[in-house]
């Protein structure tokens, strides 16, 4: 018999191993649907590390693909550390695009140096009232946030519809529901001529420092990460549980605000009803890969966006649905939920026992 | 080994990790027997009889149970099916009760296929009312449990094992939640069904139960059993000498002169869902130089008194005065302003969070003094010698001060919270249950630390169900029932019990 | 036609009861899993599973009840899955949910890509018929309300009372009411919580998958990317609104089935002065209302979430 006993404290090995096992497993697990599909495994796999790594430009649509998983994948981790179950990422990724199109695009101007950051600002404010509402509900009446914020993932893209087919359609559009172009002081400034790759990824990087220190060192994520860990304990010594989940409701849904006004602001340039392609879902896997460590986040978000981008063009080259990109995700996620289990435990062969 | 052994423990050895459950545990017993298990919190005793029951599989030893006909026979061990199918039945300290299923589905459970279309509780209820009638135990047979009163659900524990066709029952800690009264009709029952053939093992730490209704008693400690004795032969001494292995300390405990009011609580009101946490106009004061102990059977107001001390709870009506200062905001930050440190009942679940260091969990209560943050910023590094520092001075004993808190040891974390506690040098100490569970060192140690706060000038609000802690430790006694407060005026045990049952003496 | 016309029409309680069917299916199946305390978050990806592997089946020649089969065994697969992650290893029931969701809709869409790769619009079976019984078909109003569904609606209907009758009348449904209030109860009775847990895990997938399946072969005739369109959480929501007993969780499906068809009815009369988007919302909304609204009231089975292990008193 096998006895299984919690570790004491699982090693640093294991703690950084468990992802990256995980996230290689996943994409090993990939040959099965692919071997089904009845394609060849070994040039699927060869198109996919070509898709990323085979030319500047493969890597920097890798790069931008990574940012707003960064950025999604921050809100999960803060959420998630102080046990509020933000699943609302993709809404309040559409609340902060929408938003900043409301401004962006004519109503107000100025140059660079205050449009842009007036149009983040304003963005990550629309995804933070996003999650506030539904904390609100959570504290207030005792509303479950998870089946909240999953049902106004629905309600928002309805009300995204509705302004995209009025108020904030293009005039110019020719019928087609979409937003007229930020204008051009406010859009993010690109990193490298001729390549997508644009000062979004600039911003996240730096949000993704900010919030580990901001974890680990200040006062504000202590009380998170104490409200998360035991709230009633926290309660005990005079921490206000209510007070800190509606600021980390903030904050997460604003970096999730801050995605959408990166991907309007940075890489479109226009808003429409696909701009997301589930990227708060995928955030939060981004966000359970990464251990809940926003530093981690950042190496998660490469391996993710590099799964999907090198399963782009895998996709194009052999006729494989690109699906396969999503069921490589969802299986990492249930790989490193599997392997944190491994990490805490410890088994042992023992002759007689009973667990 | 004699004809009418019905169960027989052989060297039965137990380990979690390093640490020692049980070594080589022997024990019998006879049919129509009562066996008192004693021993001190931490002795072994519940791993013992988990061993027994199957919960725990034992490491080396095995254990034979009489069949039907008297004849002993090995039993299969790790298996709670085997153990029922035996005839043993446990009540666990913690009742396995589900508290949305009634008392007689609950004292069905597990007695009929899965696979059966209907529950057959005609001829369930005949058996069970029959059961009733023999024992006394008497119990609502159709109301969920979660509607039952402590005593009675503990009655429903014992129907249920009785229904399963126990021929011996253990008992862990049973009169714990029960007033003295209680208890002793419990004890009237158990010797009903003695007298049928039933025998019983009540594990218990008190001295007096175990003397006037057991007919022998085995001793163990640190997992070892150190002496066994026939209860008529057996006095006080003899049995707490066993236990503890030499005579019991009493703590010195000098007079002391009390000083001026510390907390004064008038006519103190509070609307809870149950009795459990209601207070019905309570009047209290304790002084500086002083030690209260609160005596009661558990779920009489002793949650409330301690939620509205603690900050957690907002009295319906009536006031507080801390060191006079009225108390309007019933919040922990305000408490802890106004000088009151708290010892929670359940440590682990809000004393401490486990995951985060040793050196976080001191500083949880003062996040915004200079020494622990500046500018928003928290200052590493003088909390890590903050902490090394405390942890030496209050004997914190574990893996660092950067390691989880929840690897302490149960005694280490309540240090922990002792350190936390006395450092912010409160003028009101509220402790609750502060030795519940703990060694006889630690115990001990909470109880210097409570008479060396009593001594520098603090007032204490002892609350805790062991009345033997209550009269060592306390200057006054006050009893707690139904959510109203008497003065004891007395520290006669029979006097406190009755008043703890509601019969004022 | 004002509003009470709406109300008094025959068609608007049928479409009621057809829009509610999938949910009734849903609902039990979470009701289930949560009676036995564990939250299942995989529905919304095990209805896309149920809705394409039922197709499917029938597409590639299977009989409709076969389809239905295996798109019960689908669903009873990834709740397996669900029960495997969560009850013997007890991990977050909450992430293990997101996570079989994204599986279980990401293996979907990936197999119906693979399966039928070339085709522009979807293919389309001959789904389940509205059953003609003689006399009852014809009756007035109650007629073509309750005798003209589908058998699958009669399915979910006789589903509700068996699922009833087990939890409430049988040591089996004691058993699993019991795990999902205090798993030591059981395991002290020397019943297995693993098994318990892991059972009703499976089983309230399996029907989960059901409901998904209604959409393709009952519903609708094909299958659709986002067809599913937040249906699973709708139900998570409805079981805390009937407090999770299914008699309740009935009455729940079939007021939002009638919601959804007053705001559809609705729509083509005020249409031209309030967008579609705004009834298309009302389903969503209503269900978090329902939910503020008996949050705190709610009697959540006092194990839900709570992983048990053996051997840990």
């Amino acid at each position: 018999m096998i006895r299984i006993e919690p570790r004491e404290a699982p090693s640093r090995l294991l703690t950084l191993g468990v992802p990256v096992v995980s996230a290689i497993l996943a994409l090993a697990l990939a040959a099965i649907p692919l071997a089904l599909a009845g394609a060849d495994v070994f040039a699927a796999y060869g198109f996919m590390a070509k898709g990323v790594f085979g030319s500047v430009f493969a890597f920097t649509e890798m790069l931008t693909r990574a940012s707003p998983l960064i950025f999604t994948g921050l809100a999960a981790t803060l959420a998630f550390r102080a046990k509020l179950w933000n699943i609302g990422g993709e809404g309040q990724f559409y609340l902060g695009a929408m938003a900043a199109v409301a401004v962006g695009t004519g109503w107000v101007e100025a140059p660079p140096i205050v449009m842009i950051p007036f149009i983040l600002l304003i963005g990550a404010a629309a995804g933070g009232i996003g999650m506030a509402v539904p904390t609100y509900l959570k504290t207030r009446f005792g509303a479950d946030e998870v089946v909240t914020t999953l049902l106004l993932n629905f309600i928002i893209l309805i009300f995204l519809q509705m302004m995209l087919q009025g108020p904030l359609k293009d005039p110019m559009g020719m019928g087609w529901p979409q937003s007229a172009p930020i204008i051009d002081q406010g859009v993010l400034p690109q990193l490298l001529p001729r390549m997508r790759i644009h000062a979004g990824l600039i911003l996240a990087l730096g949000l993704a420092v900010i919030a580990h220190i901001a974890l680990s060192r200040t006062v504000w994520g202590f009380k998170l990460r104490a409200v998360g860990e035991n709230a009633a304990a926290a309660l005990h010594a005079g921490i206000g549980v209510k007070r800190t989940l509606m600021g980390v409701a903030m904050v997460s849904g604003a970096l999730a605000g801050l995605a959408g006004v990166s991907e309007v602001a940075g890489l479109k340039g226009y808003l429409t009803n696909d701009l997301s392609p589930g990227y708060g879902y995928t955030g939060i896997v981004v966000a359970m890969l990464a251990g809940l460590s926003p530093l981690g986040v950042v190496v998660s978000a490469l391996f993710i966006a590099s799964v999907f981008v090198g399963a782009d063009t895998m996709s194009r080259a052999m006729g494989v649905s690109s699906y396969l990109a999503d069921l490589v995700v969802s299986m990492s996620l249930l790989c490193v939920l599997i392997g944190g289990f491994v990490a805490r435990y410890k088994f042992t062969r023992v002759t007689r026992e009973a667990t | 080994m004699t004809e009418n052994t019905v169960l027989a423990l052989n060297g039965l050895s137990k380990r979690f990790g390093s640490v020692v459950a049980n070594d080589a545990v022997n024990l019998t017993l006879k049919r129509g027997e009562v066996l008192a298990l004693l021993g001190e919190n931490g002795a072994g005793k519940t791993t013992l009889m988990n061993m027994l029951f199957g919960h725990y599989l034992p490491d080396t030893g095995s254990v034979d149970v009489a069949d039907g006909h008297g004849r002993l026979r090995p039993l299969t061990l790790g298996h709670p099916q085997a153990a029922l199918a035996a005839g043993i039945g446990m009540v666990h300290q913690h009742f396995a009760l589900a508290e949305n299923l009634t008392a007689l589905d609950n004292i069905l459970l597990g007695g009929e296929s899965l696979l059966s279309w209907r529950q057959n509780r005609r001829a369930a209820r005949t058996k069970v009312q029959g059961i009733i009638e023999r024992s006394g135990l008497a119990a609502p047979l159709d109301e969920p449990v979660g509607n039952l009163s402590v005593g009675e659900r503990q009655r429903v524990e014992i129907l249920k094992a009785l229904y399963h066709d126990a021929r011996i029952l253990v008992l862990d800690e049973p009169t714990a939640v029960l007033t003295p009264q209680e208890a002793d009709t419990l004890f009237e029952n158990i010797g009903a069904m003695t007298r049928d053939g039933l025998s019983v093992i009540f594990i218990s730490h008190k001295l007096r139960e175990v003397l006037a209704f057991s007919h022998r008693i085995a001793v163990l400690r640190h997992g070892k059993k150190v002496g066994e004795i026939a209860t008529a032969e057996a006095d006080e001494q003899i049995i707490a000498r066993m236990m503890v292995g030499a005579d019991t300390e009493v703590a010195p405990h000098p007079a002391m002169e009390t000083g001026a009011p510390v907390l004064q609580m008038t006519s103190l009101r509070v609307r809870g869902s149950n009795a459990r946490t209601s207070l019905n106009g309570v009047d209290l004061t304790v002084h500086a130089h002083e030690i209260v102990g609160i005596a009661g059977v558990s779920g009489n107001g002793q949650t409330a008194l301690a939620q509205v001390v603690s900050g957690l709870v907002a009295p319906d009506g009536g006031d507080i005065r801390i060191e006079d200062a009225p108390i309007r905001h019933f919040t922990p930050p305000a408490m802890l302003k106004a000088g009151v440190g708290r010892i929670p009942e359940d440590r682990n679940h809000d004393g401490i969070i486990g995951a985060m260091s040793v050196a976080e969990n001191l500083i949880i209560e003062r996040l915004d003094a200079p020494e622990v943050s500046a500018k928003g910023f928290l200052r590493q590094a003088e909390i890590r010698n903050h902490a090394k520092t405390l942890c030496t001075e209050y004997d914190v004993r574990g893996p660092g001060v950067d390691a989880p808190a929840r690897l302490l040891s149960g005694g280490n974390v309540q240090k922990l919270i002792l350190a936390r506690v006395f450092e912010a040098a409160p003028r009101l100490i509220l402790a609750n249950q502060p030795t519940r569970g703990l060694d006889l060192g630690a115990t001990n140690e909470v109880g210097r630390r409570l008479l060396e706060a009593r001594a520098k000038g603090s007032g204490v609000l002892l609350i805790s169900e062991d009345l033997d802690e209550i009269l060592a430790l306390s200057d006054r006694v006050v009893v707690i029932h139904d959510g109203q407060l008497i003065e004891a005026n007395t520290k006669d045990r029979a006097q406190i019990g009755l008043m703890m049952a509601g019969e004022h003496a | 036609m004002d509003i009470l016309q709406i109300l008094l029409t025959d068609s608007f309680w049928a479409a009621a009861l057809r829009i509610a069917t999938p949910l009734i299916f849903g609902v039990l199946g979470a009701l289930i899993c949560e009676k036995a305390g564990v939250l299942n978050l995989g529905i919304e990806g095990i209805f896309a599973a149920g809705a394409m592997a039922g197709w499917l089946a029938v597409y590639l020649g299977a009989g409709l009840w076969g389809g239905l089969l295996v798109a019960a065994l689908t669903g009873a697969f990834f709740g397996l899955l669900h029960a495997i992650l969560t009850v013997p290893l007890g991990l977050s029931q909450h992430v293990s949910g997101l996570g079989i969701t994204l599986f279980a809709t990401s293996v979907s869409y990936f197999t119906y890509r693979t399966a039928l790769p070339d085709v522009s619009s979807p293919p389309r079976i001959i789904p389940f018929q509205p059953l003609d019984i003689p006399v009852l078909s014809d009756l007035p109003f109650i007629g073509p309300v309750l005798f003209q569904q589908t058998a699958m609606t009669w399915l979910a209907l006789a589903l509700v009372a068996l699922v009833w009758w087990v939890l409430e009348r049988t040591p089996l449904g004691m058993a699993i009411r019991a795990v999902g209030d205090n798993p030591d109860a059981v395991d002290a009775q020397g019943l297995s919580v693993y098994a318990l847990r892991m059972g009703a895990v499976v089983a309230g997938s399996a029907l989960m998958a059901l409901g998904g399946a209604f959409l393709t072969m009952s519903a609708f005739d094909a299958f659709f990317f986002g067809m599913v369109n937040g249906r699973g959480w709708i139900c998570i929501a409805l079981v805390i609104f009937a407090s999770w007993r299914p008699g309740k969780a009935l009455l729940g499906a079939l007021l939002f089935g009638a919601f959804d068809a007053f705001q559809v009815r609705m729509q083509t009369e005020v249409g031209a002065f309030v967008p579609s988007q705004v009834f298309l919302m009302i389903p969503y909304v209503l269900s978090i209302i329902a939910l503020v609204l008996v949050a705190r009231r709610a009697e959540y089975p006092r194990a839900l979430l709570k992983p048990w292990f053996k051997g840990q008193r």
